[in-house]
């Protein structure tokens, strides 16, 4: 972790973790850069097959690591492998917030929302709020020993 | 050795800091300038050129060209590499090309990895070289962590039967059946009701050119009888399935008194179990009462009716058409049906030809007559078709009204909004297409459903047949509103999926399946039950009872890892070593605070 004063922390972009599928949401979010939008350069994205297979362990661990937030870009209602994967995929979110929480660190920072294959815009607004949301919470590092 | 000349600067260090634990080479595409316009390639290159697990970095002005493809070959032979990364596009576009690298080089195409420095850094970022340079050696060195992490597989590999199942005999599945035999292939068609044709056989003239509906099945009947290969079996359904990928025992039972039942062994399935129509709710714009039809009923009473038409005894002077019913609604069936709009001005040009005098009002929300169909649609007009725009939120009306006349209130959006009162002798509610009840069906194949009932393909660009389960494929309107011939193409396409993998007899799946850790499992059994594959069996393996994974029906989702109480469960490709190093890569290379200034 990087220490940062204080008045670095409030204009620091914070880091985010995006976890992505291969079929639905990175499709998605490679489109958003076929069509140039732009999103902040302290996003990052880790693509697994299906979201409902993320670990909780793995977003506390990035945030306890060094990111400020972590989004999941999950399949929603297009999952080709599960029919229940939207419920599955809010079970990893609820999981990873309550694994948070009791490390003292807010539960704000992950957020879960359906990206689909052409949802490129909507990405980058996610991200565009997120980054707002995650600003005025100041960097996880600082919190966390 | 460092050499900068541009654009293929390379960096090989070899065990200097003591022996690397994995040699690991590393490419950074320039991509032309897609990515070098907006991301300092060389600065990434020297970023990682002394980490300990790499043992060969360059940059290369297009990693895909085939010289440089050769350069990687020979670099892996020559400096025995055990990992591959390339930092390029998206690996949509490449991963085959550089697992093919990988495979000729005699490296396991399993220990390269792509990193997306361009359509997720270069081109997001190119308002910002500093930041887009800081993540792309980020992205790099996860790329390299999770390389570092990973093991060689083999593609598992099985042979096929050649002989394929297709369920449903309609229009998609008997177009289906003679394709395949004509491939060479054994095929056993399934159909549930007593004879083969689906919805098309109902039809007399349909659009686009007016063929007879019913005499194009009569044709494909033909076909399908004098072809040796096709095996087929009517009133008959599919009762349960078992074997894995490439083959699959498949017991058919037929309803004939007694019901038997018999058995195939098929290397693929084409599922082409068709659609239902829309059945209006009593009372929903007026069905139920006199002289109001659903659009298959019409159709139906028009292609009966040589003549001018009656209805009640009475001819019919006025039809009013009103579309989209049971389709696009915001809280029922969301999507658009696509056949309707056609196949009902197809019938107003009909109804024209058999007597012209008949007024017929279409009361629309929007006409989607796609295509070439817009000549019908135009023609249609030429004939004298009334064609009336109706704001979403205020719907026609339809009600006898005291003299027991059929009448139509709609607001005309084209007159300001005008109420205009239609007197009608038939209306006609175009109603759109909905999934087929098919449960056991569904259960039995584990076909993915998507959020509107239809069945779901891998994906609706590049794989438009294909599902999640392998060697199970699905044609024609069972996955989604199409009309007869885009349903035929789709049948066509499913032949060429089954084909491709069948006259080859063998099949390789892809080997990024669930691993189960034994040693920490203790058998609680959620996994099993979150399966939904079926590829999680109990066993016992030293006197004690643990799960363990059949790789065959495993389709990867790694869905059944979050259940696992005592992280006994890891998919292969997203280890929780490889996903934690990805991580720690990221931020270690990830931009300094005073770079990610706002
Ligand atoms: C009113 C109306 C008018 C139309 N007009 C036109 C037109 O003019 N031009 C045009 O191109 N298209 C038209 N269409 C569309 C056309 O009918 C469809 O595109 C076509 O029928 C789709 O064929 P299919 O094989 O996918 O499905 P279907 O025709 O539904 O056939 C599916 C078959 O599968 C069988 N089946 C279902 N479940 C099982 C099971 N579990 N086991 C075994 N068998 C099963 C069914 O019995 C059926 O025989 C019209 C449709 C309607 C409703």
């Amino acid at each position: 972790m990087v220490e940062s004063d204080g008045a670095s922390r409030v204009a620091r972009r914070p880091r985010i973790l995006v976890f992505s599928t291969n079929n639905i949401s990175d499709p998605g979010i490679d489109l958003a850069g076929s069509q140039h939008l732009h999103y902040s350069p302290a996003v990052s994205t880790i693509t697994v097959p299906c979201s409902s297979g993320i670990q909780p362990t793995w977003v506390a661990y990035a945030l306890e690591h060094g990111f400020d937030g972590v989004f999941l870009a999950i399949d929603g209602d297009e999952c080709a492998y599960l029919p229940d994967c939207n419920q599955r995929s809010s079970r990893v979110a609820a999981r990873a917030q309550e694994m948070v929480k009791e490390k003292g660190i807010e539960a704000q920072r992950i957020r879960m929302s359906a990206i689909c294959s052409v949802c490129s815009e909507a990405f980058v607004k996610h991200m565009e709020e997120f980054s707002a949301v995650l600003g005025e919470l100041g960097p996880t590092g600082e919190r966390v020993p | 050795m460092t050499t900068d000349h541009e654009p293929s600067d390379s960096t090989t260090v070899a065990g200097e800091s003591g022996e690397p634990r994995r040699r690991i080479g590393v490419y950074v595409c320039h991509c032309g300038g897609n990515i070098s316009d907006y991301v300092d390639v060389a600065a990434v290159r020297d970023a990682v050129a002394g980490d300990a697990e790499v043992v060969h970095v360059e940059t290369t002005l297009f990693a895909c060209s085939d010289a440089t493809q050769n350069d990687m070959i020979e670099m892996i032979e020559s400096q025995h590499l055990d990992g591959l990364v390339v930092a390029s596009c998206s690996p949509k576009l490449h991963v085959p090309t550089f697992r093919a690298v990988s495979r000729r080089a005699g490296l396991n195409p399993f220990e390269y990895t792509q990193v997306n420095i361009r359509e997720q850094c270069s081109w997001v970022h190119s308002d910002d070289r500093a930041g887009a340079t800081a993540k792309a050696i980020g992205l790099v060195r996860a790329g390299i962590a999770k390389t570092a992490h990973s093991v060689p597989l083999e593609p598992i590999t099985v042979e096929t039967t050649p002989s394929a199942l297709v369920v449903g005999a309609g229009v998609a599945g008997m177009r289906a059946a003679t394709g395949l035999a004509d491939l060479g292939l054994r095929v056993y068609l399934i159909e549930r009701a007593a004879t083969l044709g689906g919805w098309v056989d109902r039809w007399g003239p349909m659009y686009p050119n007016g063929a007879d509906g019913h005499q194009l099945i009569e044709r494909l009947r033909e076909q399908v009888a004098t072809r040796d290969a096709i095996t087929v079996v009517t009133n008959a359904e599919l009762v349960a399935k078992s074997g894995n990928f490439g083959n699959y025992d498949v017991d058919v039972r037929v309803m004939s008194d007694p019901p038997t039942t018999q058995r195939f062994r098929v290397g693929s399935i084409v599922v082409a179990t068709g659609f239902d129509t829309y059945q209006p709710e009593v009372g929903e714009y007026g069905y139920g009462i006199d002289g109001v039809v659903t659009l298959a009923e019409f159709k139906e009473l028009v292609d009966a009716t040589p003549g001018p038409l009656r209805v009640g005894g009475r001819p019919v002077r006025t039809v009013t058409y009103i579309y989209c019913v049971g389709s696009r609604q915001p809280d029922g069936h969301q999507y658009c049906s696509r056949y309707c709009c056609a196949a009902t001005v197809h019938a107003s040009i009909t109804v024209a030809d058999h007597d012209a005098d008949v007024a017929q009002y279409h009361l629309y929300r929007d006409i989607r007559t796609y295509g070439k169909l817009e000549l019908l649609y135009q023609e249609s007009r030429r004939r004298g078709s009334v064609y009336m725009k109706f704001p979403d939120d205020t719907p026609p009306a339809v009600r006898r009204d005291d003299a027991g006349h059929l009448v139509v209130r709609t607001t005309d959006t084209l007159t300001e909004g005008m109420a205009v009162d239609i007197p009608t002798d038939l209306v006609v509610l175009v109603t759109g297409m909905v999934p087929r009840e098919n449960h056991d069906l569904t259960s039995l194949l584990k076909l993915p459903v998507g959020g509107d009932g239809f069945y779901n393909e891998i994906h609706p660009k590049l794989r438009p047949v294909e599902t999640v389960v392998d060697g199970v494929l699905i044609a024609g309107t069972c996955q989604g509103p199409k009309n007869s011939f885009e349903s035929v193409a789709s049948g066509l396409a499913a032949v060429a999926q089954s084909g491709a993998t069948l006259l080859k007899g063998v099949a390789e799946l892809d080997p990024l399946v669930v691993n189960v850790d034994q040693d920490r499992c203790t058998w609680c059994g959620a996994c099993q039950e979150v399966c939904p594959y079926g590829a999680i069996d109990r066993i016992v393996c030293d006197g004690r009872e643990v799960a363990t994974v059949n790789a065959l029906s495993c389709k990867g989702c790694g869905g059944c890892a979050a259940f696992c109480a005592n992280e006994a469960i890891e998919l292969l490709g997203s280890t929780t070593a490889q996903i934690e190093s990805m991580i720690d890569g990221m931020l270690e290379g990830s931009a300094r605070d005073e770079e990610l200034m706002v």
